[in-house]
């Protein structure tokens, strides 16, 4: 079996991989929206950021700093969805204008 | 009960790559946010319930924080401060994976592999907070957007990263040497801040991008270190992404990334620049307005000059005019034109113009020789010909707008001031070329006064 590292090396590759052949198809019209929207789901380090939190017997400290991430992932969350569609809602063609 | 998450998070981190994926079309990509929120949601629920979590007390408080947070963010930010919150969010990102990192430190003491992705985790991640700090403060205009510079800067800033990472080499080696961390961290923060002092206004399209890579980056270090595959996943496909766009930033100045990040562009020339008086041609919005009811194909080329002087809804007015006139309008879009990536089709969608109407430099360039006007509006480099044919240039080799071949050029610009980049731009002294004077929202809503509204006979 090969170790966990190895497995989280491969992935890391693959999802790189996959990321470059996705991103590189997205218009340059969408780049900003684009921007936003990878923003937020990076901010899926939330879910580490509630491991920390949230452990058993976790420290003042672990609690503070858990804190203040979650605060900040889920700022971004919120925000870089919501602005992504705002922004997206303003792309039209002529013809859905009427 | 417990392993069940982990399938979820198979499904999670699928749904964000769909998402990504919806991105490639404006028609598909509010699907695309849809799949990125149905993703996330699932991630954070499962967490939530199915790992033992405590604490629910500072879980619950700090959600509720950031979605008061959150909201005010997305609704209420004009289009024009676009960069500056997208600056603010890789604050926030990168920070939050740095505190995550500096927690599980203190935690655990990890050693080995674990310890190696917590280090680059906080080192990315506290520098990138700082670093997007500084670069939100210059998009704000609250910190000057010129580039400060200072004798051996590069040296200085080379020697300080170098000990931040021979103390993170050390930590990796010896994870006890707790006294160690804090230092680590500061130096980190105090990269930042140097790392973005020297970059101008004009690059921030690729620095933007760049800081959204390592905010990426820390991320997927943090699910290393955490032996998170979802966090490995959403991590690598913000990096990826940041990385394509700075390539393309930069690829769109003709400059490389060290160039970017240590060349201080822009500051040494302005000493170059000529002070003879040349003769320029200038026009009244009347005299504009006259060209361009004659005209049966205007090229518009907007930069950052239109969002500063939040011009979009004006331009709007003058495209509906023209149009109802008869005459073919489109918009040329330089990629590196306004403060980041896209910014300039952000802000002409927001004022309700088609998106087909927006086209890239690549397509547009064979237009120009054929179109009666090229009106460019607050962007200067981007349509310099010294681009093509001096190379004695700083920028020469830059791909730029051929707006010098169309018919008549008409210039809306402040002042004769040189742009950002210090360098007089030759198009300005050409005989086909009128500058206009003016404020650009002002001056443009003056020609559309003075176009009649009606069909052209």
């Amino acid at each position: 079996m090969p170790s966990n590292l190895e497995l989280s090396l491969y992935v890391f590759m693959l999802a790189t991989f996959v990321g470059l052949e996705v991103i590189h198809k997205v218009s340059p019209l969408l780049h900003t929206p684009l921007m936003s929207l990878t923003n937020a789901i990076s901010a899926i380090s939330v879910v580490g950021a509630i491991l920390i939190t949230g452990a058993q017997g976790a420290t003042t400290l672990s609690k503070v700093l858990g804190f203040i991430a979650i605060t900040s992932a889920v700022t971004n969350i919120v925000s870089g969805f919501l602005i992504t569609d705002r922004m997206l809602k303003m792309f039209k063609r002529r013809e859905e204008k009427k | 009960m417990a392993h069940v998450v982990h399938y979820i998070y198979i499904i999670s981190a699928a749904l964000f790559i769909l998402s990504l994926k919806w991105m490639n079309s404006p028609v598909t990509a509010r699907r695309g946010v849809f799949a990125g929120e149905a993703g996330m949601l699932l991630a954070i629920t499962g967490t939530l319930v199915s790992q033992h979590v405590f604490n629910w007390e500072w879980v619950f408080a700090a959600f509720l924080i950031g979605t008061a947070v959150g909201i005010p963010i997305a609704y209420i930010m004009p289009m024009t401060a676009v960069p500056q919150r997208t600056a603010l969010s890789h604050a926030c990102g990168a920070l939050a994976a740095a505190l995550v990192g500096t927690a599980e430190y203190y935690r655990e003491t990890p050693h080995g592999f674990t310890m190696v992705a917590l280090v680059v985790e906080t080192l990315l991640g506290f520098l990138t907070f700082t670093g997007s700090l500084m670069a939100m403060g210059k998009l704000q205009e609250v910190l000057p957007q010129r580039p400060l510079t200072y004798r051996n800067q590069n040296l200085v800033n080379m020697l300080l990263f170098a000990i931040a990472a021979g103390l993170g080499l050390r930590l990796i080696l010896v994870p006890t040497d707790t006294w160690i961390f804090p230092i680590f961290a500061g130096l980190a923060l105090l990269f930042g801040v140097l790392l973005i002092i020297p970059i101008g206004g004009a690059d921030m399209p690729t620095v933007i991008a760049l800081l959204n890579s390592y905010a990426g980056l820390s991320a997927c270090a943090m699910g290393f270190a955490l032996d998170n595959k979802l966090l490995v996943i959403a991590g690598a496909l913000d990096g990826s992404s940041g990385l394509i766009l700075s390539i393309i930033m930069c690829k769109a100045m003709n400059r490389s990334f060290a160039n970017v990040l240590f060349g201080a562009f822009g500051q040494l020339q302005a000493t170059a620049a000529k002070t003879e008086q040349r003769h320029v041609r200038s026009a009244s919005a009347e005299e504009a307005a006259a060209i361009l009811e004659g005209a049966t194909s205007v090229i518009i080329v907007p930069g950052y000059g239109l969002a500063v002087a939040q011009a979009q809804h004006k331009i709007r007015e003058l495209f509906d005019t023209l149009t109802r006139r008869g005459v073919d309008v489109k918009f040329a879009i330089h990629p590196v034109a306004g403060r980041m990536p896209g910014h300039m089709n952000v802000l002409l969608a927001e004022a309700d113009i088609p998106y087909d109407k927006l086209m890239e430099m690549d397509d547009i360039n064979s237009e120009f020789a054929q179109c009666d006007v090229a009106l460019i509006i607050g962007a200067n480099d981007v349509t310099n010909p010294a681009a093509r044919n001096d190379k004695s240039s700083p920028i020469y080799g830059m791909p730029i707008l051929d707006v010098d071949r169309a018919r008549t050029v008409m210039v809306i610009k402040r002042s004769m001031s040189p742009g950002f980049a210090g360098i007089q731009n030759e198009l300005y002294y050409m005989e086909k070329t009128l500058m206009l004077f003016g404020d650009a929202k002002a001056f443009v809503s003056e020609i559309v006064k003075e176009l009649p509204a009606g069909v052209a006979a």
